[in-house]
């Protein structure tokens, strides 16, 4: 039984926990696992397994364990801040530094009952596509250890699926949720933007920027998105409309029918004359995965959205632009880092070696193109110019969902990449985000779903839709994911080899 | 509005911009990070090519202004909490490296 613990989802673990086990049991079980496992996989930063541990007894003595989510394991990014818990965002320049409050993710999740296992390993600062900008090493991918587990939230990504984590927290800013989780076998979703706090996220890039749930299931992530989603005045940018219903959406989406759906398939993303950099076993799967939402009844049609072609280089110049200007606070003078304070450098002198030291290379490289893009002269054919072509994509977004209810395309051109293969190469790692940079662009809801296997690793399916009707995302996936687990009979990540074997250290 | 020169960024760029960015780059760095930005501007001109006339920027997905709230006094965070995660305290402040160049 305590085994099968780190392979159930998370209803069944709710179901196994109203049945009489306890928190303190299913915890230890994923400690364990991370214990025995964590040294191939790299997923986390820190576990402090006697917090966890005492935190799940709690739960279990307050009679609360199997009610709701009180009881359940969760991961966190590094990218949240813990209050009194390590929280580096993958930075050396925060190595050491315990936040004095919690994030509203954290805090909500905390008063839910959860329990938490740890912070798992991010590309630093969020900068990146393959959890290898961190400055804590590199997280594995549970399918293939030579491979990365796609980023930012590769470390989220590696420990649900390998069975570290039931699930877990995740942030996207250009993708960073998404294209993980497709390239692990996950569900991952990024909420509209502005419908979960931002409050306690270390800041990238304040206007993409969003947390969301990467879980095992569409309905596991339909309810850690319930669990932390709603309004928050502590973040001036979130809408203040009521905790949408998504695990009700997402059960009814599994019952199969999507008759009257009206689903558009992006040409610009992998689409005829748009193939380039798509590998041939993602476009197919995905062409099966569009057939089989037919088979379920939805009118299927393409769509053409031209400005998608341009969302590359309009998102790598915004983010850039804003992350240059978010990571100014880190001067060395109120938190982490400080280098040359010997009473012979200056302040700026102290900043200048302070940021040198704390910062690994892609941050630096945004940082100095962020400055350029801002610079005078420059801004208006930079970064105004991006901002324009964020206006046509969000244009082209509307003009679609005036004819269709959703949108689909892959979620990434290629399944996971060899380790190091592209840290030397920006451009090409960039071009990991290509399909997911639309909808972060123009702030809409878009979720991956598991849709096959291409070469033995997993390709995701991308469900796009209007901003606030997130539900219709889960609904779709869902459906999706019901129709393949029943042609397969079984789930997606039981194919991953090893998944229920029992924990043993030392794996190659 | 002129138009980006193409993958053009001399060391001297690089290294200006880090300076105005705090950024205390090595040699190293300024070769490699002047070759791969030099990619990445590449890349990003794209941009150029839009049509934007009369296309008004977005600065943000959702169009809120001015966002109010009841003036109402909150506690702070305590003073000890937040300067323990400070690399330099003193006297229940921050301790910060002098500014002017006299000696302080």
């Amino acid at each position: 039984m305590s085994t099968s613990f780190t392979s159930m989802t998370v209803s069944e673990l709710q179901a196994a926990l109203a049945d009489g086990a306890t928190s303190a049991d299913v915890t230890r079980t994923y400690l364990d696992r991370i214990e025995a496992e964590d040294g191939v996989l790299g997923a986390y930063l820190h576990v402090d397994p006697e917090a966890a541990l005492e935190r799940a007894a709690a739960v279990d003595a307050s009679g609360k364990a199997g009610t709701g989510l009180a009881g359940i394991p969760v991961a966190l990014k590094d990218v949240v801040v813990t209050e009194g818990i390590p929280t580096t965002s993958g930075s050396r320049i925060l190595e050491g530094w315990k936040p004095p409050y919690d994030a509203t993710v954290a805090a909500r999740l905390a008063a839910a009952g959860t329990v938490l296992l740890g912070k798992t390993n991010m590309d630093e600062f969020a900068m990146g596509s393959s959890t290898e900008n961190s400055a804590y090493g590199v997280t594995r991918n549970p399918w293939n250890p030579e491979r990365i587990p796609g980023g930012s939230s590769g470390g989220s990504s590696a420990a649900v699926a390998g069975g570290l984590a039931p699930w877990a927290i995740g942030t996207d800013t250009g993708g960073s949720i998404r294209q993980p989780a497709a390239l692990t076998g996950l569900v991952g979703h990024k909420p509209t933007y502005g419908s979960v706090s931002r409050y306690g996220l270390i800041a990238f890039s304040s206007s993409l920027d969003q947390a969301g749930p990467m879980a095992r299931t569409v309905l596991d992530a339909a309810l850690l998105h319930e669990a932390i989603g709603g309004h928050d005045p502590l973040d001036s940018t979130s809408i203040d409309v009521p905790v949408p219903v998504l695990a009700e959406c997402a059960r009814r989406g599994a019952e199969g029918d999507l008759s009257g759906l009206k689903v558009g398939v992006v040409r610009e993303l992998g689409g005829q004359g748009h193939t380039d950099g798509y590998e041939q076993g993602v476009l197919d799967r995905f062409t099966e995965a569009v057939a089989l939402l037919e088979s379920m009844g939805a009118e299927v049609r393409e769509v053409s959205c031209p400005a998608f072609d341009l969302a590359l280089p309009a998102y790598y110049l915004i983010a850039p632009s804003e992350a240059s200007s978010n990571l100014s606070r880190f001067d060395g003078v109120r938190y982490g880092l400080r280098v040359g304070d010997d009473g012979n450098h200056d302040l700026d002198e102290v900043m200048a070696l302070t940021r040198e030291q704390g910062f690994g290379a892609e941050v630096k490289r945004r940082i100095i193109l962020g400055t350029y893009a801002l610079s005078s002269g420059y801004y208006e054919a930079y970064y105004g110019q991006a901002q324009k072509v964020r206006t046509l994509i969000s244009r082209d977004f509307s003009a679609a969902y005036a004819d269709v209810d959703v949108l689909v395309s892959p979620t990434t051109p290629t399944v996971a990449f060899p380790l190091g293969s592209r840290v030397d190469d920006p451009v090409a790692m960039y071009a990991a985000d290509l399909c997911t940079l639309p909808a972060s662009l123009a702030g809409v809801p878009a979720i991956s779903v598991p849709c096959g296997l291409s070469d033995g690793l997993p390709v995701g399916f991308q469900v796009m839709a209007p901003a606030l009707a997130d539900e219709r995302c889960y609904q779709v996936a869902a459906a999706l994911e019901a129709a393949q687990d029943a042609a397969r009979g079984s789930r997606f990540l039981d194919q991953l080899p090893r998944r229920d074997a029992e924990p043993v250290g030392g794996a190659a | 509005m002129s138009t980006p020169s193409q993958g053009q960024l001399s060391r001297d760029e690089v290294a200006h911009l880090a300076r105005l960015a705090r950024l205390a780059v090595t040699d190293e760095e300024l070769v490699l990070f002047a070759g791969q930005l030099a990619a990445v501007l590449d890349a990003v001109a794209q941009v150029g090519k839009a049509g934007v006339e009369d296309v008004p920027p977005t600065t943000h997905a959702v169009p809120m202004t001015n966002v109010m709230r009841e003036d109402v006094v909150r506690p702070s965070l305590p003073r000890e909490t937040v300067l323990a995660g400070a690399p330099a305290a003193e006297d229940d402040r921050f301790r910060v490296p002098r500014i002017l160049q006299e000696e302080a």
